[in-house]
């Protein structure tokens, strides 16, 4: 990285990796990010500490956005991680709207696209995710990624404008926003590759509960058909186009068609990025430099397999194993996987892992009652429990998976 | 040590209840947090403390002060 070398002034020293820094730089200010932060004041680190965001906003909390905020339930603030005090008790600079494009792993330099060039004796990478987008749909008004607070707040201005939506993606985003969208009175058409809602995620037995329960709250279900693209007209979308030559008609047209990790700044580092930032078990991914949530993937040591996450809980789990291990302590992560969806009036709770062709058990409970806990089974160990309104009793289940996967 | 939980921020994990179940507990269908004792004792404190850090809404506060 010749460009950065002028800028740096004298070497960086080299930090033995069982030193406790001096300096960390953290690069992301969302939930991940900010739980590093905090997680090394609370276990009495002193030095310096820096967390630069691509966004302008304080740090917040992204599961409302599909939900609370882009209903207009709550205002914006009301998903802010903290108050400004908290934010100020943590004695950290917060470097807001300036994203990170450039790392420089030997010297634990970040470079900025405002050209600010941060150097810390440790780096945290948390810049989460991109969402995948249909070419040519940047140039088409009405047509909504959401990843962001503004795309959240973008999106609930298009819907309140009245016409038609249709969602691209029966993931846990697409089916969350057309269980908003239809709660706002929106006409929803949900399309997607896979025949059931949330079946590639939960199976088909959930999976087909899902479809069921979207079709009787009025969404219109064009499941198991491709997309072809969008259509538009004076800068506008009008539709989108199915293989089959089919035009479902969109005033706004939601893309949930999946993310990638947001490892885009990272290329030329030396990183391994094939699929988020390749760590090790102890999230590290290279000397003094970690990774957290969901672009970091990392060796499960109790799986013995590589994971990456993309849930709310990761983020905030994973950053007490780096901001440990920041400190100098070793320890791996060996997270049981938790996320839950809330669409209409079911809320579901996924503890563990749930792989296509597992044998689905209900054990408490009644699926015509729409309450019921279930445990996914393969090779005779259970990887799973599903709760469906029934929270409690699924969290209590928990410790199978758990001991199933030796933790 | 004092608790406040947001009820309307919880999204029903139980990772409080399960971390520290004599000071949280959840409602069986919803989940959402119920608080126990919003001031517990100090044995509780490591525990309140990571309960707080791991809630995947953000809901729980603690104030450490006594």
């Amino acid at each position: 990285m010749p460009g950065l070398r002028d800028h740096r002034g004298p070497p960086a020293l080299t930090v033995p990796d069982d030193v406790v820094p001096d300096d960390v730089v953290i690069v992301g200010a969302s939930a991940g990010g900010l739980a590093v932060a905090e997680a090394l004041r609370r276990k009495g680190y002193q030095g310096g500490l820096t967390l630069l965001g691509a966004e302008s906003h304080p740090p917040y909390d992204r599961p409302p956005l599909s939900k609370q905020v882009l209903s207009g339930v709550w205002a914006r603030e009301r998903a802010y991680l903290r108050q400004a005090d908290e934010l100020s008790a943590l004695e950290a600079d917060f470097l807001l709207g300036d994203p990170a494009v450039r790392l420089d792993v030997a010297a634990r330099e970040v470079l900025t696209a405002s050209g600010r060039l941060l150097r810390a004796r440790a780096v945290v990478l948390a810049t989460g995710l991109t969402p995948v987008r249909f070419q040519g749909q940047d140039g088409l008004a009405g047509v909504h990624t959401l990843r962001t607070m503004d795309d959240a707040l973008g999106l609930r201005e298009d819907l309140l404008d009245g016409g038609r939506l249709v969602v691209v993606g029966e993931g846990v985003l697409g089916a969350e926003v057309a269980a908003t969208a239809r709660g706002m009175g929106v006409d929803v058409t949900l399309v997607g590759l896979g025949d059931a809602v949330l079946a590639d995620q939960l199976g088909d037995l959930v999976g087909g509960m899902l479809t069921r329960l979207h079709a009787e709250r009025g969404v219109r279900l064009r499941l198991g058909v491709a997309v072809e693209g969008l259509s538009g007209s004076g800068g506008r979308v009008s539709g989108v186009r199915l293989a089959s030559g089919e035009l479902l008609p969109a005033e706004t047209v939601v893309v949930a068609i999946g993310s990638r990790p947001a490892t885009g700044w990272l290329h030329g580092s030396g990183l391994s990025v094939r699929d988020g930032v390749r760590c090790d078990s102890r999230c590290r991914a290279a000397p003094g430099v970690y990774a957290v949530g969901d672009l970091a993937s990392w060796h499960h040591e109790k799986l013995d397999r590589r994971l990456r996450l993309e849930n709310r809980t990761n983020a905030v789990e994973q950053a007490r194993i780096v901001a440990a291990n920041l400190l100098g302590e070793d320890r791996p992560y060996l997270p049981l996987p938790y996320f839950w969806t809330d669409q209409y009036d079911a809320k579901i709770q996924a503890h563990g892992f749930f792989p296509s062709g597992a044998r689905v058990d209900v054990v408490e409970g009644d699926l015509e009652q729409n309450r019921f806990v279930a445990l996914y089974h393969r090779d005779g160990k259970v990887t799973g429990v599903l709760g469906w309104n029934m929270a409690k009793a699924a969290r209590l289940h928990r410790g199978r998976v758990a001991d199933a996967i030796g933790d | 040590m004092n608790i406040a939980v947001d009820q309307d921020k919880c999204c029903g994990a139980g990772q409080c209840a399960l971390l520290a179940p004599e000071v949280f507990d959840q409602g069986e269908d919803d989940g959402i947090v119920i608080l126990l004792n919003p001031s517990p004792a100090e044995r509780f404190r490591a525990a309140v403390r990571e309960a707080a850090d791991v809630c995947p809404a953000s809901a729980i506060t603690v104030d450490l002060r006594p």
